[in-house]
Formats: C-alpha cells, sequence, structure tokens
C-alpha cells in the first residue's frame, strides 16, 4: 500500500473513532450545569483558535503572518456589518489575492 | 487540486469522501508533500482531527437513541455543523447537525472532484487568495456562535472571554507545536465555565 493510501485508510478509521467516543459513552445523559456551562464554551473557544490558527499556520508548523492576515480584517468587517456567509468569506479570498499582488 | 502531485487522483478524492476535515486533510497533504512518511502524515491527521474528539463529548448529552445510532449520528460532527447546531447553553439540536452536515459533505467531495480534474486550470490556490477562506469561514461561525450565547444567557461576555481566551492559548502554543495541537489546546480555554455566574 502506498504512504498516501494507507494514510487515508488510517486517518478513515480514526476519525470515526474520534468522533463516536463522546456519544456513545455520555449519550443521551444529562449533564450536571456545570458541566454544560464548560461544554457551551467549547465550540467559541475551538472557533476563535482556529481563527487564529488558520490565519497564521505557516507551510509546516510555526508562525507566519502574510496576506491571509488582510483576508480576515475585510472578513472581520462583512461579518460586522451582518454580510451574508459566502461574501464574508469570498470577500477573504479577493483582499488576499489583491495584498498578494500588492505585496 | 493541491493533492494530485503527491497523492495521484483517486486517494485524494476518497480522503474527502472518508475524512472529509480540510484542516486534517490539508495537514496530512503537506506532510506527504514534504517527503515525510505515513507515520508522520497520520499524526499530523490525528492531531488535527482531535478537536471533534473534544466536540464530540460537548454534543454526546445531546444525540438521543441507541449506542449505535449515537455513533452514526456522530459522524455528522463537522466544526460547522457543530457551531450551527450549537444553542449556546451547552446542548445541540441533533437535527440541525445532520442536515447542516449533509450539503457540506456534496460540496465538499464535488470540490475535490473539481480540483483534482481541472484544479491545474484554476492556477495557484494561494493566488487566488482561496487559503484566506478557512479563517473567514471560522470567523463568521465564532460571530454567529457568539450571537447565540447573548440569545440564550443574556450575555455573551462568558463565551467572549472564552474565544479570546482560546484565541491566545491557539497564538502561544503555535511557535513550538506541531500542527493541529494549539486548537486542541484551546479547549482547555471552556473551564472559564467553571467560574460561578
Amino acid at each position: 500500500m502506498s504512504a498516501a493510501w494507507l494514510t487515508v485508510v488510517v486517518l478513515f478509521a480514526v476519525t470515526i473513532a474520534f468522533k463516536a467516543a463522546g456519544p456513545v459513552t455520555v449519550g443521551g445523559r444529562s449533564m450536571p450545569t456545570r458541566v454544560a456551562d464548560v461544554i457551551a464554551l467549547v465550540a467559541p473557544a475551538l472557533l476563535a483558535a482556529l481563527v487564529v490558527y488558520e490565519t497564521l499556520v505557516a507551510h509546516g508548523g510555526g508562525i507566519e503572518v502574510d496576506a491571509r492576515l488582510v483576508g480576515v480584517v475585510f472578513a472581520a468587517a462583512a461579518v460586522a456589518v451582518r454580510a451574508p456567509l459566502l461574501a464574508v468569506v469570498s470577500l477573504a479570498a479577493i483582499a488576499t489575492a489583491t495584498a498578494r499582488v500588492l505585496i | 487540486m493541491l493533492a494530485k502531485p503527491v497523492m495521484g487522483a483517486l486517494a485524494p478524492i476518497v480522503m474527502s469522501v472518508s475524512i472529509f476535515s480540510g484542516a486534517a486533510q490539508f495537514a496530512a497533504l503537506s506532510v506527504l508533500a514534504a517527503g515525510g512518511t505515513a507515520a508522520a502524515a497520520i499524526g499530523a491527521g490525528v492531531l488535527m482531527n482531535a478537536r471533534w474528539l473534544a466536540m464530540g463529548f460537548a454534543v454526546g448529552p445531546s444525540l438521543s437513541g441507541a449506542a449505535p445510532a449515537r455513533a452514526l449520528r456522530a459522524q455528522a460532527i463537522v466544526d460547522a455543523s457543530f457551531a450551527i447546531s450549537s444553542r449556546g447553553d451547552g446542548s445541540f439540536d441533533q437535527d440541525r447537525l445532520v442536515g447542516a452536515t449533509l450539503p457540506q459533505a456534496i460540496s465538499w467531495i464535488a470540490g475535490t472532484i473539481v480540483g483534482v480534474l481541472w484544479g491545474s486550470a484554476l492556477g495557484d490556490p494561494e493566488a487566488l487568495g482561496l487559503d484566506a477562506i478557512f479563517p473567514a469561514f471560522y470567523l463568521a461561525l465564532l460571530w454567529g456562535e457568539l450571537e447565540r450565547h447573548g440569545a440564550v444567557n443574556g450575555d455573551s461576555k462568558r463565551a467572549g472571554v472564552a474565544a479570546a481566551l482560546g484565541a491566545a492559548v491557539a497564538l502561544v502554543v503555535m511557535p513550538f507545536a506541531p500542527a493541529g495541537v494549539p486548537v486542541i489546546a484551546a479547549v482547555l480555554a471552556a473551564l472559564v465555565g467553571l467560574k460561578r455566574r
């Protein structure tokens, strides 16, 4: 099996297991208030981290500040005026592409 | 379209169907493209997708039915559906979770097929600014999540604090941690929920 196919097969199995672990073990139970309070904050914490990560991650790890940051600033402005999702991501791409030409 | 020189035509398409995670697929691909081993590529993909382990435990209590049915429904957990189905009070709408994932799966797989078959005609994805789509997408999801917290709890202050802390943790961990780890580490920011209101 080639490295590419081995990667696909193993990642497939691991991904299924990751997603199923929580629902199988704690599925259908009601959680104490304090646990629910923590769970409610997992989404904002993860999403904010993903914004930072996807804006700054360099090829092969580490931080690289590049034109993506320009795109994200424009996206933030679009989000703030309640632009639809498609407009937000399109504006980010256009602003980033333009910045790459200009910088 | 990034994957074809490294993986051939079929493997990236199968990858999109089976793994369905941009972040994990790109992480694994970038290792293979740099000449890394399958083990290193798998490690990068696993770390990237470990955030779904955390999301699974968050969504778990909201899923009903027998264990196999819950495990199956859990496969609909992806970033956007997790955010969209979140009610902001720690519970999740399981129908929205599945309903939000189906159209995404179709467009993700179709996009991969287009990229593999005709990607070279589109040109360099970075010149088109396509890499900025991911952070912009997550930013829009984050905004919606903060608004829901505001609507449910009367104020979105705690969610805002968790978001700011999560972003800070990711930023601090990024320079020295391997792919994906900064995002998982940011889950710790949710512990501000332990603070009494």
